[in-house]
């Protein structure tokens, strides 16, 4: 006989799906392009989803990017905004062509599969929203291209509007086409700055300055002398300045503090590096390892891009960000034909394997050196004041010492004692953990501005490698969603009429200190009880 | 327990980890064995609901809280009463019932009319029916409460060993005389067995049975919005609160039933569910529907067959304490850690009546009654006929 099911579990329940998709792809940047492109020229049913245009609402959030409140009004005219990105992705057109179903101005915001705590849904899930609802589609394959978003790097001031990342700037400038200010100055004087610097300059923008608290890297340095920008390298930032907003920055030669100097700019883009998107691939339970070569926690993947999950790839940033790849788009599209195939071939199309990514000739940079090098070149202890998490305000002295968050004003004796160090000596340190007691990561942004600098503080403060700091949970839904859009709309009556606020046993709610009463009216004033206390 | 005698308790959730307090205000030398991170677990991922009366450790509960932050030394933002928020009529006479009940042991609940309950609560919609105020119960951080707990101990001279698995009890003359970790092995004169939806392997070790389902439960949080005065407002099938800092935290709905491979707790993930959870709470206070959910958890916990706690000290070996408390034991961890002390120190309780929570109850429990009750993981792939759960809706 069938063993009886828990009503009030999750057994059974349905969850509406609005459609069912064989191959998904996730992010219209180079590597989703080529692979949605590819996948359909392979004979796959392919759906391409990017989110942008994004909410102006988000914008101003800095999610995705840091966006630093230099975006202007035209982004809350969502019309306008898809045919500009249509515009600045011709790409997109020939994706139509192809036979791909493009979604522009989607999130997706959750994945759902079988794991360990969780059998009970018949299909992969992908949660999708717009501005307006949320919905559910089941999946085959899916293809994650979400690109890389900016690494924010704290110094004197970053969190003045008017301080923007180099994907911020890029989107902006030319997906957008909604940038508000005029005069730059470039942060990281590596090719994700120089990128920025010939963006702003095919703009008609004035780059004012670039500054790099390192040397000339090697790769890009000979155009961007050409530029005609003034370069200060080994200078760092010593002040932002300015009322409220940006009007400039002080510098200084790193080896001379006292040799400041001031720029004129309305605008200082961060361009030291950027963050692959893995957090989709966290959600979805895919293996991820630190790559600080590849810019930091990355997939798991094989040279076509294969996960370890079944029928989830990776393409693009979101599997590594490389010098290379920020100065050339078409490894990015390469790597999302090559997964394109893949997932073809795994769905059982007679179709060739791409050859793999010919290996890079120069030999990889070390990204969480340079990272590490313009932290320390303007936070330390002498302005531990400095704030880490914005949304949270949590300044370095605040991180470091482990303080309990503002709101509670809490100045008990004894947490003087308390610090780091205190707690690295009960146990490796661990970010979820520094999250919970400071808060550093838990505002509405969504940690997009602190996650990594705060990684990279602990472990400079512990002595010990970055990576070492293990990657801090991501959590669905992975864009912040308005309750009315999250909503289940579309939730089944089975799921209302089974619904319980905790379990549905009787005798949890009726006095313990009396045995479990054997008749239906328990029931009954067991649910009432259920229901009333909490 | 002679004096010098020294305990180890596994697990450093809020019951262990409250238990080893406990028996460090007492001067017994304490050892609190944690595979993770104290409070990682469904300590430190639960609702921070301390509501309820059903349990005879309540009272105790309830003298303690408004005291834990001074008795610890540090904060665990407990704040008292709470606060149901009726959306419908339907809504509002189940409360009246839960009401009279309420009031039958002796606890104060004040009406509010739909004008009172929106000063207290102004998210609620225009059409609420109304809504009651608890004069009792409450509600705290639970983060920040297992971490309170973990300092306190050390202060007080315990030793919380973190990463650290148990693997094995070793028994002598009817009593636990050592417990076996993946670092080496701890001597001891008793046993707390507090290891959560782990607890029924670890008392498996010394061929005691214990019946608990495991089960995954999970919550949403929004992004923090001014503060009101009564954060424990919840309602319409969620349970949940506003935190100090502003956010909402908010679950309920279908839980999970899973199976635990091994010693390990493998990472609790979300479901679709927290759409559902999103619905209602937009469906409770309407003008918040523009509020954004920033994140969401699940945690994983136990549930006995009756759902009642288990709280007893073995015959055989006679030196070990269990305890699980049955998927609501943050609240009444106050009480809970003292009790347990108590049954460790002095082999009773002399506060609460703790006679329904023995073990013995389940005596005649068959042997696969989580197959009978369906508190069993449930795979739609298994199903024998096809299921489509997620039906396509075109
Ligand atoms: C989403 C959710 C919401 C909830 N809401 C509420 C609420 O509002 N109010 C309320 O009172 N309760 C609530 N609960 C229930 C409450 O969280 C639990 O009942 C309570 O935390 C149990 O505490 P514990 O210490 O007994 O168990 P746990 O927190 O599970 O702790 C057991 C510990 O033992 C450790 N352990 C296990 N095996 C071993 C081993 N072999 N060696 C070493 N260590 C081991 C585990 O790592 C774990 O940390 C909720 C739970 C969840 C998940």
């Amino acid at each position: 006989m069938p063993s009886p099911v828990d009503p009030t579990s999750i057994a059974g329940k349905a969850f509406p799906v609005a459609e069912h998709v064989p191959l998904l792809v996730l992010g219209a940047g180079p590597a989703g392009l080529a692979a949605a492109i590819e996948a359909a020229r392979c004979g796959l049913h392919v759906v391409l989803l990017d989110e942008h245009p994004v909410a102006s609402a988000l914008i101003g959030l800095d999610v995705p990017f840091v966006f630093g409140d230099r975006l202007d009004p035209a982004v809350q005219n969502k019309p306008r905004m898809t045919e500009r990105v249509v515009a600045a992705r011709p790409d997109l057109e020939q994706a139509v062509e192809a036979g791909v179903d493009v979604r522009l101005g989607v999130y997706a915001w959750g994945a759902f599969v079988t794991g360990a705590t969780s059998r009970a849904l018949p299909h992969p899930l992908l949660g999708l929203a717009d501005e307006a609802r949320s919905w559910l589609v089941s999946f085959d394959r899916m293809i994650v291209a979400a690109g890389a978003r900016d690494l924010a790097l704290a110094f004197p001031g970053w969190d003045r509007p008017g301080v923007m990342g180099a994907r911020g700037a890029d989107a902006a400038i030319r997906l957008y086409q909604a940038f508000a200010g005029r005069r730059l100055v470039v942060l990281g004087a590596g090719v994700l700055g120089l990128g920025v610097a010939l963006g702003a300059q095919e703009a008609g923008l004035e780059v004012a300055a670039i500054v790099d608290v390192g040397v000339l890297p090697a790769t890009g340095a000979a155009t961007l002398r050409t530029l005609g920008i003034p370069i200060h390298t080994e200078h760092a930032i010593r002040a932002t300045l300015g009322t409220a907003e940006v009007e400039g920055v002080r510098i200084a030669p790193l080896a001379d503090p006292g040799a400041a100097f001031d720029i004129a700019c309305d605008t200082i883009v961060c361009a030291v590096d950027l963050v692959p998107n893995v957090e989709m691939f966290d959600l979805l339970g895919c293996p991820i390892g630190w790559r600080p070569e590849l810019g930091g926690f990355v997939p798991q993947v094989d040279a076509d891009g294969r996960t370890s999950v079944p029928g989830i790839y990776a393409a693009g940033e979101c599997a590594g960000v490389t010098d290379a790849a920020v100065a050339d788009p078409a490894l990015a599209a390469a790597a999302g034909r090559r997964a394109a195939r893949a997932a073809a071939r795994d769905a059982g199309l007679d179709v060739e394997a791409l050859l793999p990514a010919p290996p890079i000739a120069a030999p990889p940079a070390d990204r969480d050196a340079m990272h590490r090098h313009w932290l320390a070149s303007h936070v330390d202890a002498a302005r531990a004041d400095v704030m880490i998490c914005r949304c949270e305000e949590v300044g370095l002295r605040d991180l470091l010492g482990v303080r309990p968050p503002r709101y509670l004003s809490y100045d008990g004796k004894k947490f003087a004692a308390r610090d780091l160090r205190s707690l690295a000596a009960d146990g490796p340190i661990n970010q979820d953990q520094i999250k919970r007691l400071t808060r550093a990561g838990m505002g509405a942004c969504q940690g997009r501005r602190c996650r990594e600098q705060v990684q990279l503080l602990l472990a400079m403060q512990g002595n010990q490698p970055t990576g070492s700091v293990p990657l801090p949970s991501y959590r669905a839904p992975l864009r912040p969603l308005p309750l009315n859009v999250l909503s289940a709309h579309d939730e089944t009556q089975e799921m209302r009429d089974n619904w319980v606020v905790w379990f549905g046993i009787p005798g949890q709610w009726l006095p313990q200190w009396e045995p479990v009463p054997d008749h239906a009216a328990s029931a009954v004033e067991s649910r009432v009880l259920r229901e009333f206390e909490t | 327990m002679s004096s010098g005698a020294s305990v180890v308790v596994i697990g450093g959730g809020a019951t262990g980890l409250s238990t080893a307090w406990w028996l460090c205000r007492e001067g017994v030398p304490v050892t609190v064995v944690e595979k993770g991170i104290v409070g990682w677990e469904a300590s430190g991922r639960n609702g921070g609901g301390a509501t309820h009366p059903a349990s005879p450790l309540f009272r105790e509960e309830q003298r303690l809280w408004p005291m834990m932050d001074e008795l610890l030394g540090y904060p665990t933002e407990h704040q008292p009463m709470r606060i149901r928020v009726c959306v419908t009529p339907g809504q509002l006479a189940l409360a009246e019932h839960g009401a009279a009940l309420a009031e039958k042991q002796g606890f104060r609940v004040e009406r509010l009319d739909p004008q009172a309950l929106r000063e207290l609560v102004p998210w609620v919609g225009d059409d609420v029916a109304g809504g009651m105020l608890l004069h009792y119960g409450g509600h705290a951080n639970p983060q920040r409460t297992v971490q309170a707990y973990a300092w306190a101990i050390q202060d007080l001279g315990g030793t919380i060993l973190q990463h650290t698995t148990v693997t094995g009890i070793r028994v002598q003359g009817g009593k636990a005389v050592a417990v076996e970790t993946d670092q080496g092995v701890l001597g001891c004169d008793a046993v707390v067995v507090a290891a959560g939806p782990h607890t029924a392997r670890i008392t498996a070790m010394l061929g005691v049975e214990v019946p608990v389902a495991p089960a995954r439960a999970e919550m949403i949080v929004t992004e923090p919005v001014p503060l009101i005065r009564h954060g424990g407002a919840d309602g319409n099938g969620l349970y949940g609160r506003q935190t100090l800092r502003g956010n909402l935290a908010y679950g309920g709905g279908p839980h999970e039933w899973i199976e635990l491979a091994d010693a390990r707790t493998p990472r609790p993930v979300n479901s679709p569910v927290v759409r559902s959870l999103a619905r209602r709470l937009a469906e409770m206070f309407p003008r918040l529907g523009h509020v954004r959910v920033i994140r969401s958890w699940a945690g994983v916990i136990e549930n006995t067959p009756d759902g009642r706690p288990i709280l007893d000290r073995l015959e055989d070996p006679s030196n070990v304490v269990i305890a699980t408390m049955s998927s609501v034991g943050f609240g009444l961890s106050p009480a809970s850690g003292h009790a347990l002390a108590q049954l460790v120190v002095r082999g009773r309780c002399d506060f609460a009546d703790l006679t329904w929570l023995k073990l013995a109850r389940f005596g005649g429990l068959a042997a696969n009654w989580r197959e009978h009750a369906g508190w069993v993981p449930w795979s739609a792939a298994e199903q024998p006929e096809s299921f489509d759960g997620a039906g396509v809706h075109s």
